[in-house]
């Protein structure tokens, strides 16, 4: 199947790893994925790498998006990206969402994080990238 | 195309990620589910289908999420299927039941699977009960459905249940009239929610006098009614219990013939539409029809074959 013969949603787990803060950003976005059209699999705050490649194997998504503001992101995001590798979901994309170093976001993208977006991009970009990036047939 | 049969193959045998795609095919109609559907009903193990249905916010997701720890308890896998609405505009949807089922993440007896009813004209009820019946053949009993009670196509879901839930809040108030009907029709038990809040019994006892006071002639059982804090689990107990129990009634003959009428009315009617919509005449008969040269029942008849 190609991108444009794709007839159904995408589906999107978006998530909130570690113990900080609030899911004010991660409603939004999944608000705005829901009317760009994508179906969103939303699980909310304090979630484990565990719990997330979990939610994202039973709900078979096409993408996840993880909402970052700790300082933790070098480990719980190569750790998502590493269970989703030992269960099989190499096609899964990988994205993160944070205020995350220059570096370290090459780090991340060497080790299998699609893209990670700074504060201030637009739904409409993240929008975009999934359309363009995520896994095209079911 | 994937080929689906390895996926039920591996559902079957415990592997969670066949089971995960095979659940994908189906959602999004893939080529081969149709092929398919002979050895999945063959591959059932028979678990007990509950519906779990009511009105926005009325505390399904939490109450299933208690629910599944009292099964837990007991042994029982739990498959789960929460259905949410799509945008009707973008096609979009938010599916948030999960949020509240948390608890049971790392369990690997537990099985959640949101499902968005992307408005297919009642093709919702047909999706879901394939894929209910995949959590079934892959060894989950119960297997739960979670619907928003609003609309044709969730009080049809309910029909197909064997056990259909409906949950409640002591807030009802004035709505109990207009929900009568709708509770007669489908629910086998009754649940008032939030039983923390003020008035939650006072409610099921209105619940309870309200149905016993119903004339006319009632074919089916009458629905059990309980009071439950699904925040607490107060109550939940007592709930599974109801409901395990309602699993042997809904398997006596009567009852059974009833769901197979209606599920068989439904199969009829989707493939009765989808073959008039790819008749070779549609076209000219919707025309037809449109310029009132034919009536619509006789072009129906025509299409589905019986006129010519
Ligand atoms: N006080 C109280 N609140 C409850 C109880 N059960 C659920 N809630 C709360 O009610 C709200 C809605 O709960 P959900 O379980 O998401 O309700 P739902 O019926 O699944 O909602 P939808 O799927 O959106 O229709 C949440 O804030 C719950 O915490 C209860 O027994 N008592
Ligand atoms: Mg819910």
């Amino acid at each position: 199947m190609t991108e444009n013969e794709r007839t159904t949603p995408i589906r999107v787990l978006i998530a909130k790893p570690g113990l900080d803060g609030h899911d004010r950003g991660a409603k939004v976005l999944a608000r705005g994925l829901r009317d760009e059209g994508f179906e969103v699999i939303y699980t909310g705050l304090r979630q484990t790498p565990e719990m997330i490649a979990d939610a994202a194997e039973q709900e078979d998504v096409d993408v996840i998006g993880m909402s970052i503001l700790s300082g933790a992101h070098m480990t719980l995001l190569p750790r998502v990206a590493e269970l989703c590798r030992e269960r099989g979901m190499d096609d899964v994309l990988i994205a993160a969402g944070g205020i995350i170093p220059d570096a370290d976001v090459t780090k991340l993208k060497a080790i299998g994080i699609g893209e990670v977006f700074g504060p201030g991009t637009s739904i409409g970009q993240i929008a975009r990238y999934f359309r363009e990036h995520a896994r095209r047939s079911a | 195309m994937t080929d689906l049969v390895p996926l039920l193959a591996g559902a079957v045998a415990g592997e969670r990620r066949a089971l995960a795609r095979l659940l994908t095919a189906i959602e999004g109609g893939a080529d081969g589910v149709r092929e398919l559907i002979p050895s999945l009903f063959a591959a059932s193990r028979g678990a007990h289908l509950v519906g779990i249905t009511g009105p926005p916010g009325s505390g399904k997701s939490t109450l299933v999420n208690a629910l599944a720890t009292v099964w837990r308890r007991r042994g029982r896998r739990v498959g789960i299927l929460a259905v949410d609405p799509s945008s009707p505009f973008t096609g979009g949807a938010i599916m948030g039941d999960r949020i509240r089922m948390m608890e049971h993440a790392g369990d690997l007896d537990v099985f959640v699977r949101s499902m968005a009813s992307r408005g297919e004209l009642g093709g919702l009820a047909g999706t879901t009960w394939i894929a209910a019946a995949v959590l079934d053949a892959a060894g989950y009993d119960p297997v739960v459905v979670e619907t928003v009670g609003a609309g044709q196509s969730e009080v049809e879901i309910a029909r197909l249940a064997e056990t259909t839930v409906v949950v409640e809040v002591p807030e009802m108030g004035d709505e109990v009239q207009a929900i009568k009907a709708g509770l007669l029709e489908v629910a086998d038990v009754i649940v008032v929610n939030k039983g923390d809040r003020p008035g939650a019994e006072l409610a099921a006892r209105q619940l309870r006098a309200m149905l016993s006071s119903v004339g006319g002639r009632i074919t089916r059982q009458p629905p059990a009614i309980l009071t439950t804090t699904a925040l607490d689990g107060a109550g939940v107990d007592a709930l599974a219990d109801a409901i395990d129990a309602h699993r042997a009634a809904a398997r006596a003959p009567d009852q059974a013939m009833q769901r197979a009428r209606n599920q068989l009315r439904r199969a009829a009617a989707e493939i009765g539409v989808r073959a008039a919509t790819a008749h070779p005449e549609w076209e000219e008969l919707v025309e037809a029809v449109a310029e009132r040269r034919v009536d619509p029942v006789t072009a129906a008849e025509r299409l589905v074959g019986l006129r010519s």
